[in-house]
């Protein structure tokens, strides 16, 4: 499955992208799963999955709170740190 | 009749009293008027700049969500919210939230509900700017705006 990855603030930074297009393999059902499929692609993503348990999740534009959500045919997941305007 | 929030995201700055006119004009239901206005602190001269970056598209719906909410739990006459984005400098306006009512606590209420949400659930992230050139970092969370959620029930 396609789908748009987003990414904000320093894990903008970190990726060095605002946002890709990627193919999930099948095996990535939830919100964790992906995190653990980021996890493998590569040094950066490593890391900055070490900090998941403070990273924010919204699947087409609305917030996720629990982390085994399913992905179901979203378009868009945005990732992102915890949120600072006002 | 239904409220329909006023929910702006802009890099450009805002006339509080134009944005009041617009919720106010032409109406003598209104009885109360509360605006809250957030601006950038120096930090003791510290910062240069504070650079807001948002979620398009999610910013407004998100802030929108709250806003209905805000109305339907004070009954609310009108809401409005304008959030900048980019660089914002030290004295200069981030936010604004405007709540009409026909009686005072409603308005009260109704602006410090969406601006406590608003805090932990609208997609904006601050960046700062150092005065002395050196990269400040992006702002943490504050565990106070949190808590702060805690007075409205879940």
């Amino acid at each position: 499955m396609t789908i748009k990855l987003v990414y904000f603030a320093w894990l903008r930074e970190r990726f060095g992208m605002g946002e890709e297009q990627v193919e999930l393999p099948e095996s990535v059902k939830s919100i964790s799963d992906l995190f653990d499929w980021l996890e493998t692609r590569g040094e950066e993503f490593a890391n900055v999955m070490e900090h998941r348990k403070i990273i924010q999740v919204a699947i087409d534009q609305e917030h996720v709170q629990d982390s085994s959500t399913l992905i179901g045919d979203a378009k868009e997941i945005a990732i992102f740190p915890p949120m600072t305007g006002g | 009749m239904s409220v329909k929030p006023d929910i702006r995201i802009q890099a450009k700055d805002f006339d509080i009293n134009a944005e009041i006119g617009k919720l106010t004009k032409g109406r003598t239901d209104i009885g109360a008027v509360v605006t809250f206005t957030g601006l950038c602190r120096g930090e003791g001269d510290t910062l240069s700049a504070l650079e807001l970056e948002h979620y398009p598209g999610m910013a407004e719906a998100e802030i929108t969500r709250i806003a209905k909410q805000a109305v339907t739990r004070f009954g609310l006459l009108g809401i409005s919210a304008i959030h900048r984005y980019g660089k914002i400098k030290p004295g200069e306006n981030i936010v604004l939230v405007i709540a009409t009512s026909p009686h005072r606590q409603a308005s009260f209420d109704g602006a410090n509900f969406l601006m406590d949400f608003l805090k932990t659930r609208a997609p904006f992230w601050k960046k700062n700017h150092r005065a002395d050139g050196e990269d400040g970092g992006w702002v943490d969370a504050n565990d106070a705006d949190d808590d702060a959620l805690s007075k409205w029930g879940k």
